[in-house]
C-alpha cells in the first residue's frame, strides 16, 4: 500500500468515525418521545436549582498543570524523531538527546520547586 | 476482523479488471477496509459491557445480569434498545453544538485508534509510519471530548469534572508518551507492525519492564476509571461530566468508555507484549488475532480487577504521584534504555538486524537492560521508603498528636 493509499485510507476512517457513533442518536431522534418543558429542561433536573453562572473562574492549580502538560507534550513531540533514528546514531546523540532531556527534566524541577505540582 | 491490507491490494484490481473505473474501484476497496475496523470496536463493546458487568458482581458477590438470553448476554441490546428510546433532554443554557458532538467524539477517537492496532501479519487498518504519534494524538481527543461535555453541559458539577480532566487525564498522557518513546527506541520505527515485528525474539517487556508498568498505569488513568476515577467522582461531583446526558448520548459515553479499556490492552500488548507474535503465525495469519486476543484479555481482566478492587485516590494523590512519580521515573527510564543500547552496541552484543527473530541473539541484549531495569527500580523503590519513612515521622512528631478526646473515667493519666 503507498502513502496515498494510507492517507486516503485514514481521511475515510475519520470520515466513518465520525458518522458511525453519530448513528444510533440520529436513530433515536425517530423513536424517542419529545416533550420538554421549562422544569424538565432545568439545570440538573431534581436537584436544587444551581445559584449563579456556570461558567464561573475557578481554582488556579487546574490551568498551572495545564501549562507543565504543555511544555512536557511539545517538547516529547521532538524526542521522538531522536527516539525513532537512535540505533543508526553514534555516541554523540545519546549526549545530545541526553542535553534535552535534561532541559526537559529541568523543566519538572522548576516546576516542582515553584510548587506549581502542590495540590493546595 | 479483515483482511484490510490485502482488500485494497486484491479488490481494487479485481474490481477495475470488471471495467470500473481505476479511481472508484480503489476507494470502493479503502471504504470496505474501513467499515470492517469501524464496525469491530462497536460489535465488541456488545460483548465487553457484558464481560464488565459480570465481573464487577462476582466481585461484589452478586450475580449480575442474568434474565435477558442466556447467562444474561442478550442484556446490552436490551440496554442498547432502552436507552435509545429514551428522551433525550437538553437543559437549557447549555452549548448545544458542543453538547451534542461531546458523546460521538468521545465514541470517535476510541474508533480511531483501533485504525493502528496490528492484528496480525496481514490484519491491519493501516500502517502508519507514525503509528505511535497516531494513538497518542487520538487518544488525546477523548480527553477533549469529557472536557467539551462538562463545559457545554451548564452544570457546575459537570464544570468541576472537566476541570479535573484537564488535571488527571492531561497529566497522566506525559508518563504514556515518555513510557513510548521506549519501545520506539527498541524498535527504530514509529510503526506499529515494526514495533511488533521487533519483537519476534524477545517482548519488549523483558527489555523495559519499567516503561511497560508506566503504560499500564497511566492508560488506566486515561480511561478514567477507578482507581483513577475522579472525573466522575460519585460521592463529589454525583456524576460528573455526564449528568446532564440521558438516552444515546449518555450511553455513547459509556461504550467509548468500555472499548478505551479494551483499546488499551491491546496497545499494551501490541507494544511491550508481542502483539500478534505467537507460534505458526506466519503460516496461519489468523493465529495472530487469537494470540492477541489472548494476550490482552489477561490485561483487560487486570484492568476490571482493579477496578473493582482498589478504592479511589484523593486528588491531590493522583497528581503527586503523576508528577512526581511516574514522570520522574519515566524520564530516567529513558536515559537509561538510550544509555544501555548504546553501552550493548559498543560491546558488540546488539543483535544484527536479520536476527531479530533469534531469541539466543537477543538474549545478552535483554539481559543487559533487564537489570538495569531492575537497579533503577529497586533505587527508586528505596528512594520512595525513605520518603515515606520521613513522612511518617513527622506526623509522629509530639507537638502535632491529637489529644485524647475522652479519658477512661476513674483511671489515672499522668500529664
Amino acid at each position: 500500500m503507498n502513502l496515498l493509499n494510507e492517507w486516503a485510507f485514514i481521511g475515510v476512517f475519520i470520515a466513518v468515525a465520525w458518522v458511525f457513533p453519530a448513528l444510533p442518536v440520529v436513530f433515536s431522534a425517530f423513536v424517542r418521545p419529545r416533550k420538554p418543558n421549562a422544569i424538565k429542561m432545568q439545570t440538573y433536573e431534581c436537584g436544587v436549582e444551581t445559584v449563579g453562572d456556570t461558567w464561573v473562574q475557578f481554582k488556579v492549580q487546574y490551568y498551572i498543570y495545564g501549562l507543565v502538560f504543555l511544555v512536557f507534550d511539545v517538547e516529547m513531540v521532538f524526542l521522538f524523531p531522536w527516539a525513532m533514528a537512535y540505533n543508526q546514531l553514534n555516541f554523540f546523540a545519546f549526549g545530545a538527546g541526553l542535553l534535552f532531556i535534561f532541559l526537559l527534566a529541568d523543566a519538572l524541577i522548576y516546576a516542582w520547586k515553584k510548587n506549581a505540582l502542590e495540590w493546595a | 476482523m479483515q483482511v484490510c491490507e490485502n482488500i485494497i491490494n486484491t479488490l481494487a484490481p479485481c474490481l477495475a479488471a470488471n471495467g470500473m473505473d481505476a479511481g472508484l474501484a480503489q476507494f470502493i476497496a479503502i471504504l470496505v477496509g474501513v467499515l470492517l475496523v469501524t464496525m469491530a470496536p462497536l460489535i465488541v463493546v456488545i460483548f465487553l459491557i457484558w464481560v464488565e458487568r459480570k465481573y464487577a458482581a462476582r466481585v461484589q458477590d452478586r450475580l449480575g445480569p442474568n434474565r435477558v438470553g442466556p447467562y444474561g448476554l442478550l442484556q446490552t441490546f436490551a440496554d442498547a434498545i432502552k436507552l435509545i428510546t429514551k428522551e433525550d433532554i437538553t437543559p437549557a443554557g447549555a452549548d448545544k453544538a458542543i453538547f451534542n458532538a461531546a458523546p460521538i467524539i468521545a465514541v470517535m477517537s476510541v474508533i480511531l485508534m483501533w485504525g493502528v492496532i496490528p492484528f496480525s501479519p496481514i490484519h491491519v487498518g493501516v500502517d502508519l509510519s507514525i503509528g505511535v504519534l497516531w494513538f497518542i494524538a487520538v487518544g488525546s481527543i477523548a480527553t477533549l471530548a469529557i472536557m467539551m461535555a462538562g463545559w457545554s453541559s451548564n452544570n457546575k458539577y459537570a464544570l468541576l469534572g472537566a476541570f479535573r480532566v484537564v488535571a488527571a487525564l492531561v497529566s497522566y498522557e506525559v508518563p504514556m508518551a515518555l513510557s513510548l518513546i521506549v519501545p520506539v527506541m527498541l524498535a527504530g520505527s514509529m510503526s506499529m507492525q515494526e514495533i511488533v515485528n521487533d519483537q519476534r525474539g524477545m517482548w519488549f517487556v523483558v527489555l523495559s519492564p519499567l516503561a511497560a508498568i508506566i503504560f499500564f498505569i497511566s492508560t488506566q488513568a486515561e480511561t478514567g476509571r477507578a482507581p483513577f476515577d475522579l472525573i466522575e467522582a460519585e460521592s463529589e461531583l454525583v456524576a460528573g461530566y455526564n449528568i446532564e446526558y440521558s438516552g444515546m448520548k449518555f450511553g455513547l459515553f459509556f461504550a467509548g468508555e468500555f472499548v478505551h479499556v479494551l483499546t488499551n490492552a491491546l496497545l499494551l500488548v501490541t507494544l511491550f507484549f508481542g502483539g500478534w507474535v505467537g507460534p505458526a503465525v506466519d503460516q496461519v495469519p489468523i493465529l495472530g488475532v487469537l494470540y492477541l486476543t489472548i494476550k490482552s484479555s489477561i490485561f483487560y481482566i487486570l484492568s476490571l480487577h482493579l477496578r473493582n478492587t482498589v478504592p479511589r485516590v484523593r486528588i491531590d494523590q493522583m497528581m503527586g504521584f503523576n508528577w512526581k512519580f511516574l514522570v520522574p521515573v519515566a524520564i530516567v527510564n529513558i536515559i537509561l534504555v538510550a544509555f544501555l543500547l548504546k553501552v550493548v552496541q559498543a560491546l558488540g552484543l546488539a543483535p544484527a538486524p536479520e536476527q531479530v527473530n533469534d531469541f539466543a541473539a537477543n538474549l545478552p541484549q535483554a539481559i543487559i537492560l533487564f537489570v538495569g531495569n531492575l537497579a533503577v527500580t529497586a533505587v527508586v523503590m528505596q528512594m520512595l521508603r525513605n520518603v515515606g519513612r520521613r513522612s511518617r515521622k513527622v506526623e509522629e512528631e509530639p507537638g502535632r498528636m491529637i489529644e485524647p478526646v475522652a479519658e477512661p473515667h476513674g483511671m489515672s493519666v499522668a500529664h
